[in-house]
């Protein structure tokens, strides 16, 4: 594995996003318009578990949906092309810290659209936001390998929700228990425990994600 | 005679831990009273279907290694039984918390991780279903196998060490393994055990060998 290799193709992925505009916009679009909704349903949120599990569940379906499309976008003879340019292990490294990227502006524009819209009752703002990042981290590490593995169907829409949802719930649940307690300021040892779990699923997945993905890549 | 003993020790010892089961003298605890038997039925199919689910794993890190169809359809017919065990013990459970906790499910994160972990082999289903080429599901498939595996493991070693469970040796209740199971009812559980991961070994073993003549018409 060769990091300038990684480098150029996080740089064409991020080149892509800049040629095709509305594909990001399209994304930031749906986050603005799911928040939307749930303002209008809600008002205002004091209840902090509703406001974290609801927080949770848009980030969660806006990442299913936006990773879903960084396989399947590319083209039978780009992906032809890239086979002779570069190993697996570079491309997969490279979607998955373009992933990271993406899903980290994305859950942090969530973020602000939700509190903005639904109230702020988060007490530790600065753990908070550390907990965004480590479950958009965690979150793109685990979906892209899912989206990997749905790409290979093409005749199943429904298949990276039904794949991705049950390997992705112990770390979600992990995330949001610690999400929650950093919003209502509670700073205990069970925390270190939960970043502990965090951690170790984070790097456990990318693991895998490095090992079993060149047998993914090409058939 | 030479090669089948073990399913017939299967079916004495499931024989044996029915009866016994039912017959043998348990310890009297409260609240669980009689429904201690349970243990004999519902623990055994968590056995199984993790012997089995581990059966699968090996065989698709097999496949991994050599890509020969053999060992796809060895792990995908074990995870199909595997799924029928965690369904009996899913049910056996679920009855013995209606009459023990007072509700068919609660949010015990044993439970959870039960249904999660099923819901990922379901997944594995329909994902070999999505799937038309032979090689390339296999492929598929044992991937996500490999990670099924380990995000169940990791759900059901981790996971638990974080929350409290209702289930016995967490958060203060009875737990089996220390003080509350006695020797008698050793001498069942553990035959009941071997037993149920004989026969679901037997079950996928039938099953395998006909998906084995399914294919050679299919493609004779």
């Amino acid at each position: 594995m060769e990091f300038s290799r990684v480098k150029s193709l996080v740089h064409k992925e991020f080149l892509l996003d800049w040629k095709e505009k509305n594909s990001i916009a399209s994304i930031l679009i749906y986050v603005t318009s799911t928040v939307f909704v749930c303002y209008l349903s809600f008002q205002t949120i004091i209840d902090t578990t509703t406001f974290n599990a609801l927080l949770w569940i848009i980030i969660l379906f806006t990442s299913v949906n936006t990773i879903t499309k960084s396989f399947v976008q590319e083209s039978e003879n780009r992906l032809l092309y890239m086979y002779s340019l570069a190993n697996p292990q570079e491309i997969i490294m490279g979607k998955l810290i373009y992933n990271s990227v993406l899903l980290l502006i994305i859950s942090l524009v969530t973020f602000s659209a939700y509190a903005l819209f639904l109230g702020n009752p988060i007490v530790d703002l600065p753990g908070f936001v550390g907990t965004l990042v480590l479950g958009s981290l965690g979150l793109s590490i685990l979906l892209t390998v899912m989206a990997a593995i749905a790409s290979k169907s093409s005749n199943n829409p429904a298949l990276m929700a039904i794949l991705s949802f049950p390997i992705i719930i112990p770390f979600l649940i992990t995330i949001i228990a610690l999400s929650l307690n950093f919003s209502q300021g509670v700073n205990d040892a069970q925390n270190f425990r939960y970043f502990l779990a965090i951690g170790g699923i984070m790097a456990i997945g990318i693991t895998m994600a490095y090992i079993l993905f060149p047998y993914l890549w090409r058939d | 005679m030479g090669k089948n003993w073990w399913k017939i020790l299967g079916v004495v010892l499931v024989s044996y831990s029915i009866v016994g089961g039912f017959l043998v003298p348990v310890p009297e605890l409260p609240i669980l009273n009689e429904t201690i038997r349970n243990t004999y039925f519902h623990i055994p199919m968590w056995f199984a279907m993790m012997a089995l689910l581990s059966y699968s794993l090996f065989h698709s890190i097999k496949f991994l290694a050599g890509f020969d169809l053999q060992h796809d359809n060895k792990a995908d017919q074990s995870v199909q039984v595997a799924l029928v065990l965690g369904l009996f013990g899913l049910l056996t459970g679920m009855i013995w918390a209606q009459y023990t906790w007072g509700s068919f499910w609660t949010n015990d994160v044993k439970l959870n991780g039960t249904a999660i972990s099923m819901l990922t082999y379901l997944a594995y289903i329909i994902l070999r279903g999505s799937i038309e080429d032979e090689h390339r599901k296999a492929k598929v498939a044992a991937v996500y196998n490999i990670f099924a595996w380990v995000m169940m493991i990791l759900f059901i070693m981790v996971i638990p060490r974080l929350n409290d469970s209702l289930h016995p040796g967490n958060g203060g209740n009875p737990a089996f393994g220390s003080y509350d199971m006695d020797n008698t009812m050793r001498i069942v559980f553990y035959p009941a055990v071997i037993g149920w991961i004989l026969i679901g070994a037997w079950i996928t073993s039938i099953k395998i060998r006909i998906k084995n003549i399914d294919d050679t018409q299919k493609y004779a």
